[in-house]
């Protein structure tokens, strides 16, 4: 047990494996928050009046509400209007090819890995990759546009598909949702956007890689997905923030359309910057996803590797509305150092015979403290519709904290509903067993941090469960082992 | 996750001026009190301004609206008539057998309905008020103890307005042989009206007591039971209690139970909730002392209107102490069952053993389960597990039985009971199990709630 105290007291303390900033030419508005450095960020994307009236309303909603005390995590009150709310990278001129992008970004995105010239040529992704606020880089446009897919940046669906964007934003998570979800409505300055037409199975995995870089900068994500009828979209999300000292707010909106026949598959990895071990700085992640199983037989699966950020808050839910549709959650959430994390689901089952699969794996190490919170909502009309929850916690120290509160709610004879969950330490017995087998102590804890998260790795597309078990293992393995 | 919330929202400040709601509590103050509780009350009635009562807004309330409750013009209970329940009803409810049996009609003591055994060493049975004085280092420490932070508003109003209720003190290796049976019975008379009972159980090392507790009242009237019980446990004493809720359909229970447990002390509780348009049973245990263990069951089968909330809330404090919930629901009609458990293990309860097991049956199209079975964990050696489901009856098994002959009213009676039956499988007493699976049964072929006269 000494050596895995010891190695725990490593995981506990690790260190942030991307703590670097790239100096880039900023462009800013004002810091703070008023109608006017909204009217500033709209004209600064020449938006059309209907988008700048969404963000006034939005805007107005805002400043009549007030921040909700039932999470469990505990945060100093956020100065809103110390936020610098847009700031685009100053481009040098307008991008032909990858070559032209500029160099220093291009070295970021080297340092973590993401070689967009190595991407385009080797892996078959589409990377569209943000820095702060604006798109710089696309790759593989063509393809997709010879599939008809549309995938953009935010800015670009907006000034060049209003009619998607106007008849889907807000339609899954309106402005009026919450308090982060109305800042975003009036502040966003991009994201991206993808639709994928009538049965069509886009042709690669998309993926979008965001980094936080900018000091001060707060980024208000938006991301719009719609797959049209019979249509297939796997989504890649991956975050690496740069190591800062002062704490950033990340209230992204994230909402996927699923019509008839429709597949989505969200997949995230998380990795921003957690703070150091006093609990100083990192990221707030306070982000409101929702899909919505909008036709029959659609399908929506939400995967999630949350090991960065000093505080996490999110849902990503589903709603089951299209009878006989299908909605998943897969999360593995760590919490180390002085870590907290809020995250779990909401199924909300309209639909008749809708479905719906939840597994969540929390870890908790140092002082970390991790909470699964799920709710699960059968309607009066989600006759024959099913659940089934599986939670299941790990503790790694004396010090952390793991709690679970599902919230169950049935109004439907006919719907099932189960929850499972339990909590435990790495058991003496199973160390026991692996080192009687000749596996040293350090590799066999990470065997079982592993294959205790397995159930949600298996659901990761290819080419992120391989980064994240990587991030698993510099997290656990690269200190346990 | 956003918090669903209703129109109610918005504290409401009564018990200070009597304009509709519950009473004015002053109203109900004796002057013949002693200081010492006079000043209680007093500072209980502004505890009740101050946090106002519970909305949804609050996450253990979440699903329980108590506006209808809110909405009435109570009086207290003590200004009214009193009439008492027959002789006949009094044996159905307690049984003829010997044995301590303590009746409170409208919250009120009624000493010639009751039967309290020659006093033995070390035992003391009775009711509170007639020991107020006497035993002040024992109730005035607990009476405070309502004013703590997380308590909400009815246990000031309880403070404020109880006047009597059960007390048992045993002192170090008393025991009780027989159970010890409490009915407490409100007759309102017309007017709807408040019963507060404060209750105290405080079991010295090594002593151990059985509690049967009922609440019943007339037929069809309205009136708010507000109850709360303390109950303390020495080191190695054993507390069985059974308690069951057969309000009418019309009237409001709310009743609150804290234990506190020292070492290798023992709990066992199983409360069956079938009465009462708004039905509230909370339950907190502190497992303080190692080696404590805790059981916590219970029932809830609404139909009709009714709402069965029941909040438990487990706090393993010491190290190696064991719990036990398992808590089922049968909701019929436009019947609500809420089920809200809580299982917190302080940082150092290392060996904690806790488990927590909800399930409901959905008879109708139109009840709704609510269930949270929540764990709050900070310490690394323990083992915690939880469970939840809610579903119907399976076809499958409806269709076995009616291939035997047996008709699917009957069939589904029979599953019903058989799902219930593993709650009342695990009251130790066989008499009072007996009971609880005579009254279940009923309930579950239609019989009333509250058979009072």
């Amino acid at each position: 047990m000494t050596q895995v105290s010891s190695d725990v007291r490593e995981l506990a303390s690790r260190e942030y494996q991307y703590g670097f900033e790239t100096v880039v030419e900023s462009d800013a508005v004002p810091r703070g928050l008023d109608e006017d450095v909204i009217r500033l960020i709209s004209a600064k994307k020449n938006e059309p009046d209907w988008m700048l009236e969404w963000r006034l309303r939005s805007y107005r909603h805002w400043v009549t509400l007030e921040e909700p005390t039932w999470q469990n995590v505990k945060y100093d009150p956020i100065d809103y209007q110390d936020v610098i709310y847009y700031s685009a990278p100053k481009p040098k001129k307008k991008l032909a090819s990858m070559d032209e992008v500029d160099p220093e970004l291009r070295a970021m995105f080297d340092k973590l890995g993401i070689s967009l010239a190595e991407q385009e040529r080797l892996s078959g992704v589409a990377v569209d990759a943000i820095v702060d606020s604006v798109s710089v880089a696309t790759t593989f446009k063509k393809r997709l546009a010879d599939a008809g897919v549309i995938f953009c940046s935010f800015s670009e669906a907006v000034q060049n598909h209003p009619e998607l964007v106007q008849k889907y934003l807000g339609s899954v998570v309106p402005y009026r949702d919450n308090i982060f979800a109305a800042l975003n409505s009036a502040v966003f300055t991009d994201g991206s956007f993808c639709y994928v037409p009538k049965g069509v199975r886009c042709p690669m995995e998309l993926s979008t890689y965001f980094r936080i870089n900018a000091a001060d900068t707060g980024q208000f994500e938006r991301t719009l997905i719609v797959a049209d009828e019979g249509a297939y979209v796997s989504y890649l999300e991956g975050c690496t923030a740069p190591k800062r000292d002062k704490n950033q707010l990340h209230a992204a909106v994230v909402e996927l359309v699923a019509l008839e026949d429709a597949t989505i598959k969200y997949s995230t990895v998380q990795n921003w910057y957690p703070g150091d071990a006093e609990g100083r700085g990192g990221i707030y992640n306070f982000v409101t996803k929702r899909g919505k199983c909008a036709g029959a037989r659609s399908k929506i699966s939400w995967t999630q590797v949350e090991t960065g950020s000093a505080i996490t808050w999110k849902y990503p839910g589903v709603v089951l509305q299209g009878d006989d549709s299908v909605g998943e959650f897969y999360s593995v959430a760590l919490t180390a150092n002085r870590q907290q994390a809020d995250t779990g689901t909401k199924m909300v089952h309209i639909g008749k015979n809708t479905r719906s699969t939840i597994v969540s794996k929390g870890i908790s190490a140092g002082h970390g403290q991790n909470t699964y919170r799920g709710l699960v909502k059968m309607l009066r009309s989600a006759k024959g519709a099913r659940n089934h929850t599986q939670c299941d916690s790990l503790l790694l120290s004396r010090d952390c904290g793991a709690h679970t509160f599902p919230y169950i709610e049935v109004k439907h004879p006919t719907a099932r509903v189960e929850h499972e969950a339990s909590t435990s330490k790495i058991g003496e017995e199973q160390l026991f067993y692996c080192r009687q087998r000749g596996i040293p102590e350090e590799e066999a804890t990470s065997m079982i941090v592993n294959g205790f998260c397995r159930e949600v790795f298996k659901e990761l597309p290819m080419e992120f469960a391989v980064e994240a078990q990587k991030l698993l293992s510099v997290s656990l393995e690269g200190s346990v082992g | 996750m956003t918090v669903t919330t209703g129109s109610d929202t918005t504290p409401t400040p009564f018990g200070t001026d009597g304009a509709g709601g519950l009473p004015d509590l002053r109203l109900a103050f004796d002057a013949a009190e002693p200081d010492w509780l006079s000043q209680l009350r007093s500072r209980a009635v502004d505890v009740v301004a101050e946090r106002g009562f519970p909305t949804l807004k609050d996450e253990d309330w979440r699903y329980t609206r108590i506006t209808p409750l809110l909405d009435l013009a109570f009086e207290p209970a003590a200004s009214r008539p009193v009439s008492s329940p027959s002789p006949a009803l009094i044996d159905e409810l307690c049984g003829t057998s010997g044995g301590s049996r303590l009746l409170f009609v409208n919250g009120r003591f009624m000493p010639e309905l009751s039967q309290l055994p020659e006093p033995a060493p070390g035992v003391r049975i009775t009711n509170l008020a007639s020991a107020l004085s006497e035993r002040r280092p024992v109730v005035q420490p607990l009476l405070e103890a309502s004013f703590g932070a997380r308590r909400h508003a009815f246990w000031a109003s309880n403070v404020a307005s109880a006047q009597d209720g059960l007390l048992i003190e045993l002192s170090p290796d008393a025991v009780v042989e027989e159970p010890v049976r409490v009915v407490h019975y409100c007759d309102p008379a017309g007017t709807p009206v408040v019963a507060a009972l404060r209750s105290m159980i405080v079991l010295g090392a090594r002593s151990r007591v059985a509690v049967e507790e009922t609440f019943i009242g007339s037929e069809g009237s309205v009136y708010l039971t507000n109850s709360i019980t303390d109950v303390q446990l020495g080191p190695e004493a054993a507390l069985e209690h059974f308690k069951v809720q057969l309000e009418p359909e019309a009237a409001f229970h709310l009743a609150s139970m804290d234990v506190r447990q020292e070492r290798g002390s023992r709990f066992v509780t199983n409360t069956a909730s079938i009465g009462a348009s708004i039905g509230r049973q909370e339950l907190v245990v502190h497992l303080e002392g190692e080696g404590a263990e805790a059981t916590v069951n219970g029932l809830y089968l609404p139909r009709g209107d009714q709402h069965h909330d029941c909040p438990v809330r487990v706090e393993h404090v010491a190290p190696g102490c064991t719990s036990r919930q398992l808590f089922k629901g049968v909701l019929d009609g436009h019947g609500q069952g809420v089920f809200n458990g809580h299982i917190v293990v302080h940082h150092g309860a290392d060996g904690t053993d806790a488990s927590q097991t909800n399930k409901n049956l959905l008879l109708s199209d139109r009840a709704e389960a609510d269930t949270r079975p929540r764990l709050e964990i900070f310490a690394d050696d323990v083992k915690c597990t939880h469970g939840s489901a809610v579903g119907q009856l399976e076809d499958d098994a409806v269709f076995y039985l009616q291939a035997r002959g047996i008709s699917k009213e009957e069939a589904r009676s029979l599953l019903t009971y058989a799902f219930v039956n593993e709650v009342v499988d695990l009251v130790p007493d066989p008499s009072v199990g007996e009971r609880l699976g005579r009254l279940v049964g009923d309930r579950l072929r239609g019989g009333s709630a509250g058979s009072g006269q």
